[in-house]
């Protein structure tokens, strides 16, 4: 079957008025591999039109239910009406495993100050300090974050004097987020305005001091159906000590405690990249983009840090733990891709699984034909080397960009500028750098961001792949068609699937769902020929 | 423990609630209109809104829920969202074609104080809505009462809008089902239909979250009541509004501008609400009771008669909705089982005395609290105080009845983690009979588990 992906693209967006197809033509892009090895240029991080039927959720989402959800002992409390509270309680499958039967745990709880219609009127202010107060009073949590949601930035609520002032009365951290729904065009701004209040209210809180050779941070990974127990597995194996991960299954004083380390690793590089940078700049502590979505990443990310911290003993036993771990993989690839061979998959998702995820695919043997982000950047797809050229739009304008500077006492750079390039040279990687999405897909391959629901259908049509993986939204209608659903957010409730092991439950999976029966019995016995005489007549 | 922070010492509060037996109303004004045929639901407000509120009714029903947005950002907080909702309804009637945009508000454009009636006349002056295509609206400030509030204003728009005082005269009864499930929709039709009256309900989800399997993706699935048949609904004899927060909104509206009298009665769940409806409907109608209808009453008896040794006396908590919580606390007064806490986070006039009146002088040491600070948290204190035998609600109440020890039984919304509400009705009484045997399941599983071996049962 010879599909031209340029014809596609006129297709997807041939029914769209006019302004709104010529946007959208800039957000779809058929990759190209260029003699110079740069990709087409891709337009994302702008604004979802209205009335598309978007996958995107709001700021509020990316900061309070992506990245500081997921620490199980900082204190959520939600100003504003019940809903946003509400929607974010519980529904992101971040597992936490407290140390003790005793240790501080809220991650089941959701609170509110649900606002009522006085409280637009008059003001919000005095219900939250009430609710801090009893929030205290009932948890005795060591840090308590407010987050805003719609109405509060509009009303002039200033959560930040609130927060001020209950630290001041409490003896507790207690911070707020501007994280209004409006203030981007997607959760990514709300990932911005996480990683600004974690460097700004947790980070370098706790100098507990620790003895290990070999100290990282794992940056973005929200421990999603287990995969950071996985992940903290495979390096505790190898003898590296992790200080802190941002933020599955973390706490409050490992975050305040992580400019410890001496190496910083980005799983998830939208969400959290701005803590990376941030951290280098104030300590000194190196970033280097990692993936450990796919046996072969994750052997190739731990090499990576290996090479970093250069000791023969850690070479040594990152090599003993790769061997163990893919002697297991193989029997499983071996058997699932002789199953799977061939077969084509799609990825709209997050700011980085589809990307990663295509890695999963490829060594089982199935080809990525489509993909792109529901809130990536030009970085995320192209690389990082777009980031100077990269005009910051009114959308953007809004988010705080701290600035930094390297701290008086505390900065201390972990490798010479020389020792970096030397490991550079070593390696394929790259420190503090991203090369996207694009460069490793195939040509001829469509690439489109903030795919719509009208375009998820048109492509489902014409290509028919043999998975589609996307969120909750997607999955049932895509499955309406006859074609299995992936879902990337929550694993469809399954994982987890990063690492090695997590490599293991993915093609197993796939497998069962690219292979499932029921999708051949769609159509009944008496559809081919309805009209039938009794056999048996009655006289 | 799932819920380790929470003690039996109630704290007085009055700022903070913690665990919600509640959500904000545009989810409500959503579903209410997935029920109307070939209606795209639209959500006026930043993007967040719209699609928490798919994920939960489509983790709730795993069925395809499509709904727009108008994607406010910063710019349309200070200007108002009325540039983004036209765009959007241009959009939305070129892109994905429905014969309505039902739109709600959300708290931000109701904090902005956008004029959904100016705006929708302007779009019509403007050329945006198609000849013969309609674009509705209901205003859901997600600071008033709950997502129960948020279908009954809907509902009532569907009245507003639709409902024609001068539409033929007929001899149809209007039903105006409440917030039920699907399978709940289709089974009151069902029940009319053995009763042999003609209908014409709305909201009506039946065949839109409960679509067959067929290869394709019906964007706008078979089900749903039709525009034309909620305009004749002002020509119909009477309306019968089922769950008096969900319903009597739309009740009163239909009668105020079509003249078709109208009532409200609690949810038909259990035998007595049952009982009601089936007796109002005929009376209304001037029918005779089939055998059939009266023989599905008689197994619901034989069944509470055969097996009320498991249920009596057991205690019981529940949470939710109010007009579920009333219905059901009648159904489990009736089978001599004690309905002790009762919560709903729906603010709710007349909670206590419709309660009240649902035990009818049983349970006296009932504790019943609705609106304000009436959480799953201080429900769950209460249990720490005295613990139950059954919760019933909806899926965040696994988490205690894991703590706890306590058998659960999944009603009520939003169910994450069990399918079945969406198929097998709890109205009528077929649907009691559903009910009863799911809360003996768990209670005689219960029983089977924890029963020393000398005891355990074979013919129970």
């Amino acid at each position: 079957m010879s599909i031209d992906p340029r014809v596609v693209k006129d297709e997807l967006i041939q029914i769209y008025p006019k302004k709104l197809r010529q946007k959208r033509s800039e957000q779809i892009v058929v990759t190209e591999h260029r003699e110079d090895s740069s990709v087409p240029e891709i337009k994302a991080n702008v604004r979802s039109s209205p009335g598309i039927i978007t996958q995107r959720g709001c700021t509020y989402a990316g900061c309070k239910g992506v990245v500081i959800g997921p620490s199980r002992d900082i204190l959520s409390l939600v100003h504003g009406p019940i809903g946003c509270s509400f929607y974010a309680w519980l529904t992101r499958r971040n597992q936490t495993r407290p140390e003790s039967p005793e240790a501080q745990n809220f991650i089941n709880y959701c609170l509110s100050t649900d606002m009522q219609d006085e409280n637009i009127v008059f003001g919000g202010e005095k219900k939250l300090k009430v609710a801090v107060r009893e929030a205290f009073q009932l948890f005795h949590p060591k840090a308590i974050a407010i987050f805003s949601t719609c109405p509060v930035g509009l009303i002039g609520d200033d959560v930040h004097a609130v927060a001020r002032e209950m630290k001041a009365e409490l003896g507790i951290n207690v911070f707020g987020f501007s994280c209004e729904g409006y203030r981007g065009v997607s959760q990514s701004a709300g990932h911005h305005i996480a990683n600004n209040g974690l460097f700004k209210h947790i980070i370098g809180l706790n100098e507990t001091p620790h003895d290990e050779k070999f100290k990282v941070n794992l940056l973005g990974e929200y421990n999603i159906g287990g995969d950071g127990f996985v992940l903290e597995n495979i390096l505790t194996r190898c003898g590296i000590k992790q200080i802190s991960t941002f933020s599955g299954n973390s706490t409050y004083d490992t975050m305040a405690n992580s400019h410890t380390a001496d190496l910083n690793l980005v799983m998830c590089h939208r969400s959290i990249n701005y803590v990376a940078e941030m951290m280098e700049k104030r300590f000194g502590i190196p970033w280097m983009k990692v993936n450990f979505i796919g046996a072969d990443s994750s052997a190739k990310s731990l090499r990576k840090i290996a090479e970093y911290f250069d000791d023969a003993e850690l070479t040594a036993r990152v090599e003993e733990v790769i061997a163990e771990e893919m002697a297991i993989v193989e029997a499983t690839r071996a058997t699932v891709k002789a199953r799977c061979q061939g077969k084509t998959a799609m990825l709209f998702v997050g700011g980085s699984r589809a990307h990663h995820y295509q890695m999963l695919f490829t060594e089982i043997g199935m080809k990525t034909i489509a993909a792109g982000y529901e809130f990536g950047h030009r970085d995320d797809y192209e690389g990082r080397k777009v980031l100077p050229g990269l005009k910051v739009d009114a959308d953007s304008r809004n988010i705080e960009e701290i600035e930094v500077v390297p701290d008086p006492e505390r900065y201390r750079p972990r490798r010479t500028p020389e020792q970096l390039a030397k490991i550079e040279g070593l390696t394929e990687m790259e420190f503090r750098d991203y090369i996207g999405m694009m460069p490793e897909m195939d040509e001829d391959t469509l690439v489109i961001d903030d795919l719509s629901h009208h375009e998820t259908e048109r492509l489902l049509e014409i290509y028919r792949p043999d998975i589609f993986c996307a969120g909750i939204k997607e999955k049932y209608a895509v499955q309406k068609m006859g074609i299995p659903c992936k879902q990337l957010h929550s694993y469809d409730y399954g994982g987890p699937y990063a690492g090695f092991k997590g490599a293991i439950n993915f093609f197993n999976d796939i497998d069962r769902m690219v292979n499932m029966k029921i999708w051949s019995y769609v159509n009944p016995p008496w559809q081919a020929k309805p009209e039938q005489r009794a056999e048996v007549a009655a006289d | 423990m799932l819920l380790r922070h929470t003690t039996d010492e109630v704290l007085e509060r009055t700022a903070l609630t913690v665990n919600p037996a509640k959500t904000c109303q545009p989810i409500g004004a959503m579903y209410a209109a997935l029920g109307l045929h070939n209606c795209l639901p639209h959500s006026h407000g930043s993007q967040g809104c719209c699609s928490y509120h798919r994920s939960t009714l489509t983790r709730h029903y795993k069925e395809p829920v499509m709904a727009a947005t108008s994607s406010f950002t910063e710019g349309t907080s200070v200007f108002g969202g009325q540039a983004n909702l036209l765009q959007a309804i241009q959009t939305i009637f070129g892109v994905y074609n429905p014969d309505v945009i039902a739109v709600h508000t959300t708290c931000l454009s109701e904090t902005i104080g956008d004029d959904l009636v100016q705006i929708i006349a302007k779009a019509v002056a403007e050329g945006k809505v198609p000849a013969g295509k309609h674009v509705i609206h209901c205003n859901t400030p997600s600071y008033v009462g709950s997502h129960v509030t948020g279908f009954s204003s809907m509902t009532k728009a569907l009245v507003t809008y639709f409902a024609d005082p001068s539409a033929e005269k007929s001899k149809k009864i209007n039903l105006i089902p409440g917030w039920v499930e699907p399978s709940d929709m289709r089974e009151l039709k069902c029940l009319a239909h053995k009763l042999g009256i003609e209908i014409v309900m709305y909201p009506d989800t039946s065949d839109v979250l409960d679509a067959p399997q067929t290869g394709k993706h019906e964007f706008y699935p078979r089900g749903g009541t039709t525009v034309d048949q909620i305009k004749s609904s002002g020509g119909s004899i009477a309306t019968l509004g089922l769950g008096l927060s969900s319903s009597s909104a739309a009740v009163e509206a239909l009668q105020t501008k079509c003249g078709v009298a109208g009532e409200t009665l609690e949810l038909p769940i259990g035998l007595q609400a049952t009982d009601r409806f089936i007796d109002k409907l005929r009376t209304l109608a001037g029918v005779t009771v089939p055998d059939a209808v009266t023989d599905e009453r008689g197994r619901l008896l034989d069944m509470i008669a055969d097996m009320h040794q498991y249920v009596h006396g057991r205690r019981v908590a529940l949470f939710g909705d109010p007009d579920q919580l009333v219905s059901l606390t009648e159904f489990l007064t009736l089978l001599d089982m004690k309905p002790v806490y009762i919560v709903t986070g729906t603010p709710t006039p007349q909670f206590e005395n419709r309660i009240k009146t649902a035990l009818g002088g049983n349970v006296p040491e009932a504790k019943i609290k609705a609106g304000a600070q009436a959480d799953m948290y201080l429900m769950h204190q209460w249990i720490k105080q005295e613990t139950v035998d059954l919760l019933i609600g909806n899926t965040y109440g696994k988490y205690i009845a894991r703590d706890e020890n306590i058998p659960f039984v999944r009603h009520g919304f939003p169910i994450l983690d069990r399918v079945g509400h969406s198929y097998f009705p709890t109205v009528g009484y077929d649907g009691a009979m559903r009910l009863l045997e799911k809360i003996l399941g768990v209670l005689m599983d219960r029983q089977d588990r924890d029963a020393p071996e000398e005891r355990f049962e074979l013919t129970m």
